[in-house]
């Protein structure tokens, strides 16, 4: 049980860095409480497993400290550091039946056997391992393996920090549902804080109370999930969450005023600093309606998602993407379109103005 | 899918067909035809069953060798597998010691087995070898050529010193191509080193092993060339393995007979050992 903190953190795999890019992690700083159900999410190659390797003591940074509890563990290995992580390939001990894989970690710290006894056969129910306990590990399916490796990290409940690492990728889709609602439910009944590294915005959204999104190396947003889908504190954040994500196109701001198309534009609050290489104005598709008046465009494809209908249209700042209801009426050829002030925000060098 | 029917195609398998009949089958059968006749020169053969066979099995000779040699190949693998799979295990696994390590590994393989007996010998003379002076200059009363004792050692460590390295390069790529998750994962289950080796990195090993101590039987269950050109079977016959003594029946004493019959009895008892250990390894690999 303990509150984490990671100051000042940049992480580099090579020996000597000449420029940003040569840095897998930049400047992190967060906290996670206690108790917390955390997704990091972020694409492929974003620095999310080093991060996770770094909060582990599998690795150690390059630059920064971790904190536990406000007691500095940088030099702690894992079991120092008293964590639970779950790989994204299952990793079983090929030789060992199942009990004895799920009972490894338990053993190792010295448990007597009744203690392992009874924290095994409780794993193996939440998991649907219990028929398979005597069997050798190595002759399960992918599913089953993934699930001993889960086994492993959840079997030591008084750990510090639980933190799975894409653990569902080799998981059929049916089980992935199943199993990401256990992961939950054990989370309500034990409190223990979990970091849920993935790439699948559901995924993150649906398992975490805080998501913490990172883009290149960088955390550009945490928050709750209608946090990052209303209020996008980077682009990045806009164009990732959000299915179509958000519109981001390319604007100008002269004496606080918001020029879009030709068409002066109101956002969620005025603008003052304007001194920015790039500025760029950002609404979801969600909050763009058909209007009589506003700004132009031309329709250029409408795909009914049954739900919903995605509009494609085409205007001189750019394409814009519009969310409509399944029954609303779309104009054909040219129509006019107003963005919802309060969702209307504008991004200088990608990062929200405010 | 329609297969087609086209039964020109074997005469492609004619080459190969040809090559292992002249290399494999056609020799082979030439032992098995002199393994049950006698044979005086000149193209002449009386036929004589199975009596080459009975002689060899009974003969003291035979099992004097036979002995010889398992204890040999006992030995070597003994040594050879536990200290190839220790010093893969010491090898780095990145930077520049990897090519250093590798091609000093490599270099006994390259040496020509005869060349390695000629080394070995020299290296190991009492009077002027710098193996066997230095031994007998600390007061070790050490002679290969008169002592079997000394000739046994220096038989093993010529061996220990040739093979060791392929055992090491297959452990050694068997060790590289683990995961590095599995470490991770044994790290956050706080696994002891030796806890580590013994479920991750043998088991991951196994395949090679398998190999490692397979071509490592073979070979040195019909080695012949380094102990001939070391030792040549003395002192005495007390390091004449099968292959030397085979040799010695078959061109010295020319008796060909016992010598095919020997043979065809040396080439079953590798296949039955090799086969008896394939699938004791490979027993549990089957289940899963």
């Amino acid at each position: 049980m303990a509150k984490i903190t990671l100051k000042d953190l940049s992480h580099s795999y090579l020996e000597k860095q000449n420029n940003d890019s040569d840095w897998v992690l930049r400047d992190i700083n967060i906290d996670w409480k206690d108790g917390g159900a955390y997704a990091l999410l972020g694409p492929s190659g974003c620095g999310k497993t080093t991060l996770l390797n770094i909060i582990s003591g599998l690795l150690k940074p390059t630059k920064g400290i971790v904190l536990f509890d406000d007691k500095d563990t940088t030099s702690l290995n894992p079991v120092e550091r008293d964590i639970a992580q779950i790989f994204q390939f299952p990793v079983i001990y090929d030789t060992m039946s199942v009990y004895d894989n799920l009972a490894f970690p338990l053993k190792n710290r010295g448990l007597s056997d009744t203690e392992v006894a009874s924290k095994v056969k409780e794993i193996a129910e939440m998991l649907e391992l219990t028929s398979t306990l005597n069997n050798r590990a190595s002759g399960l399916t992918a599913d089953g393996k993934q699930k001993i490796s889960l086994g492993r990290g959840l079997v030591r409940s008084d750990v510090n920090v639980i933190m799975f690492d894409e653990p569902l990728t080799v998981i059929d889709p049916h089980l992935k549902w199943v199993l990401r609602s256990k992961l939950k439910e054990l989370h309500q009944k034990i409190n223990r804080t979990m970091i849920y590294v993935t790439h699948d915005q559901t995924e993150a959204l649906t398992f975490a109370d805080q998501v913490v999104v990172m883009h290149e190396g960088q955390i550009v947003q945490t928050g709750t999930p209608v946090e990052l889908f209303e209020k996008p504190k980077h682009t990045f954040v806009g164009h990732f969450i959000g299915s179509p994500g958000m519109n981001i196109l390319p604007c100008e701001i002269k004496n606080g005023e918001i020029n879009f198309s030709g068409q002066k534009i109101q956002s969620h609050k005025a603008i003052k600093k304007t001194n920015f290489s790039k500025t760029q104005i950002g609404i979801r598709p969600e909050f763009i309606n058909f209007s009589k008046d506003g700004i132009p465009v031309k329709i250029k494809r409408v795909s009914n998602t049954g739900r919903h209908k995605i509009v494609d249209t085409e205007c001189n700042g750019g394409n814009i993407k519009i969310l409509s209801n399944a029954s609303t009426q779309i104009p054909s050829g040219s129509a006019h379109i107003t963005f919802n002030q309060k969702y209307t925000y504008i991004y200088g060098d990608n990062w929200i103005i405010e | 899918m329609n297969k087609t029917i086209n039964q020109k195609a074997w005469y492609f398998v004619i080459p190969v067909f040809v090559l292992v009949a002249f290399n494999a089958a056609i020799p082979l059968m030439t032992v098995v035809n002199y393994s049950f006749q006698e044979t005086f020169g000149n193209n002449v053969f009386a036929w004589e069953g199975t009596r080459w066979f009975k002689q060899i099995l009974l003969s003291e000779r035979f099992h004097a060798s036979l002995g010889r040699q398992f204890a040999f190949t006992f030995i070597i693998l003994l040594i050879q597998i536990p200290l190839g799979i220790a010093i893969a295990l010491t090898m780095p696994k990145k930077g520049w010691g990897v090519p250093v390590c590798l091609i000093l590994m490599s270099m006994p393989l390259l040496i020509p087995w005869n060349v390695v007996g000629a080394m070995w010998n020299i290296f190991a003379l009492p009077d002027i070898g710098f193996l066997g002076h230095t031994l007998n200059s600390v007061g070790f009363d050490y002679n290969f050529t008169q002592q079997p004792g000394d000739a046994w050692f220096t038989t093993i460590l010529m061996d220990v010193w040739h093979w060791t390295s392929l055992v090491v390069l297959l452990s050694y790529a068997g060790l590289n191509s683990i995961q590095p998750a599995y470490y991770q994962a044994a790290e956050i289950d706080g696994a002891s080193r030796w806890a580590t080796f013994r479920y991750i990195e043998l088991p991951k090993m196994k395949k090679v092993l398998t190999l490692a101590i397979l071509l490592r039987f073979m070979d040195s269950f019909m080695i012949y060339t380094e102990p001939f050109v070391l030792t040549g079977g003395g002192p005495g016959n007390t390091t004449a393995f099968l292959s030397i003594d085979l040799v010695k029946m078959a061109l010295g004493q020319f008796d060909l007979g016992p010598a095919a019959a020997m043979s065809l009895i040396y080439f079953f008892i590798v296949l039955l050992v090799c086969w008896i250990f394939y699938n004791l390894m490979m027993k549990n690999e089957a289940k899963s």
